[in-house]
């Protein structure tokens, strides 16, 4: 081994930290490539797309939607106490709607489905990936990301925008539950006031955001699961990374997007 | 009988990382319908081999060939197409969790080759007849199963779609004595009703000479010895009388073996 002098011994650390950044960066690039070249091309599992659907979509909504009530609730509470500092309660519906669907729906439900969704598909790929099931599939003259990438990817995609959609109706559900019954709202003009000032953006704007956020937990739980290596304790990294991960990216995209989004 | 091997190894190079290579110039072929059993210590590279000629891995130098046509270069659509012609015991039978049975045994036939569900059970079936495991567990889950009837199930799933090639990855690990045996005398009985060629590797040297018409040993990532299975005891080899005594005296030393161990940490994918 190469001898680097204690002095240059931190810019070696940072070097191949950087390098393996880059690498990982990489690695996930091509994973994601392929997954996506899968996902666009036949041959289809329809079998395994319906599975995922059901386990993504239809399993998440009791989470999804316990998440976004209380969330709404809460939110009801804060911007009524903050607005009552310069007498500006009335607008509480307006901006509970604005902060759901924009912000929160998305983001919330995609968090859900970070700890829910991603790790249990890191788990499950990781264990295949340790039985030695995923070389059993390519015997079988079947590729693994066709059989096993492609539809989660699928399945993520087309699921957290539903997920999405379903949380910023329960989530202004929630401010309106509050708003009538603590805080002596009218319950027809609360949801007036929130039907007239939401404009088809926000809704919109939120759901391509979850489309992307869906396909980041998808991701996570695909790339760590089928990377997986060393035994059980490998796949409980594997799950910890890949929620980890899914979150971290989910932060990051929803600036991205919040930015692409405020400046169109 | 042909003079082309049905499956050769040639040159054959495989390292992980930076560390001593598991596989060096490994030269090793297998004639058509004949049945190839590579035996050595653990860690030896014995996996890497017949992972390499199956597809699932590619060597860092060197040929793998099938009917003289070599394989390695071979891209995703080409791989998958050479996998149907082959078939795979794993050492834990790697069923598929999800799946029954029958459904794990027809996997192929449904998935690849696109065979209508109904007649893909009946041929499920009949494997399950093949290596007499009862009908009656074809609804079963693989967690539901012993280890000698997984062990069933993934053999019942290597020969259904009738490969011309099939490896054996530790057929007999893990099972007792009796259900060994079984498994087994199966194996050479399906290999013999195919007509395949069959690559195993196993360390249980009553099974190595049981289901192979020949034996190679693998040491230090190449083949020190090869003869016929019969003459596995009388091999004049002081690597393969070693092995075969089991003694801690002789040219394998634990030294030499705890290297080979700790590569198999290494991410074969």
């Amino acid at each position: 081994m190469s001898s680097v002098p204690i002095a240059l011994q931190p810019v070696r650390a940072v070097g191949r930290s950087f390098l393996g950044l880059l690498h990982t960066i990489g690695a996930v690039s091509a994973f994601a490539g392929r997954g996506i070249g899968a996902m666009v091309t036949a041959p289809w599992f329809a079998g395994q797309l319906g599975r995922q659907i059901i386990g993504i979509g239809y399993f998440s909504l009791p989470v999804v939607g316990l998440t976004a009530v209380f969330t709404g609730a809460a939110l009801a509470l804060n911007i009524y106490t903050g607005g009552g500092r310069f007498n500006a309660e009335q607008i509480m519906p307006q901006i509970v709607a604005l902060g759901i669907t924009r912000e929160l729906g998305p983001v919330l439900a995609a968090l859900m489905l970070a700890g829910r969704v991603s790790a249990a598909i890191a788990a499950e790929i990781g264990a295949m990936r340790a039985t030695e099931q995923i070389d059993a599939l390519q015997t079988l003259s079947t590729d693994p990301y066709r059989y096993l990438i492609a539809p989660r990817l699928m399945a993520a995609i087309l699921m957290l925008p539903l997920l999405t959609l379903t949380a910023d109706i329960i989530g202004i559900s929630g401010g309106w539950l509050v708003a009538v019954k603590t805080l002596d709202f009218n319950p027809t003009v609360y949801i007036r006031n929130t039907w007239d000032f939401l404009q088809s953006w926000d809704v919109i704007s939120g759901l391509i955001k979850a489309a992307v956020f869906g396909f980041i937990v998808a991701l996570m739980g695909c790339y760590h699961g089928f990377n997986a290596t060393g035994g059980a304790r490998g796949v409980g990294r594997a799950t910890t990374h890949a929620v980890v991960s899914a979150a971290i990216l989910i932060f990051a995209a929803d600036y991205l997007l919040t930015s692409l989004f405020t400046h169109k | 009988m042909s003079a082309i091997p049905k499956l050769e190894w040639r040159g054959v190079e495989k390292r992980f990382g930076t560390k001593t290579p598991v596989l060096r110039h490994l030269d090793l072929s297998v004639a058509a319908g004949r049945s190839l059993v590579i035996i050595g210590g653990s860690g030896q590279g014995k996996s890497v081999t017949i992972k390499i000629a199956a597809g699932l891995m590619r060597p860092d130098a060197g040929q793998v060939l099938i009917d003289g046509q070599d394989i390695v270069g071979l891209n995703g659509r080409g791989r998958l197409r050479l996998a149907a012609r082959m078939g795979m015991l794993f050492q834990g039978a790697a069923l598929f969790d999800s799946l029954s049975v029958w459904e794990n045994i027809a996997f192929r036939l449904i998935n690849a080759d696109h065979v209508p569900r109904k007649v893909a059970k009946m041929r499920a079936l009949e494997a399950l007849d093949r290596v007499r495991l009862g009908r009656q567990y074809a609804d079963l889950y693989p967690s539901e199963l012993s280890g000698g009837m997984q062990k069933r199930v993934g053999l019942a799933r290597a020969v259904v779609s009738n490969p011309e090639i099939i490896f054996f990855d530790e057929p007999t690990t893990g099972l007792d004595p009796i259900t060994g045996r079984a498994i087994n005398a199966l194996i050479v009985e399906q290999v013999k009703s195919l007509g395949c060629t069959a690559v195993s590797i196993t360390h249980d040297l009553e099974s190595a000479q049981t289901i192979g018409d020949e034996i190679a040993m693998l040491q230090d990532g190449a083949i020190v010895w090869r003869g016929p299975a019969d003459q596995l005891d009388r091999s004049g080899n002081a690597y393969v009388d070693q092995f075969v005594r089991g003694d801690a005296e002789g040219p394998i030393t634990p030294r030499a073996r705890l290297a080979r161990v700790s590569l198999r940490d290494s991410n074969p994918a």
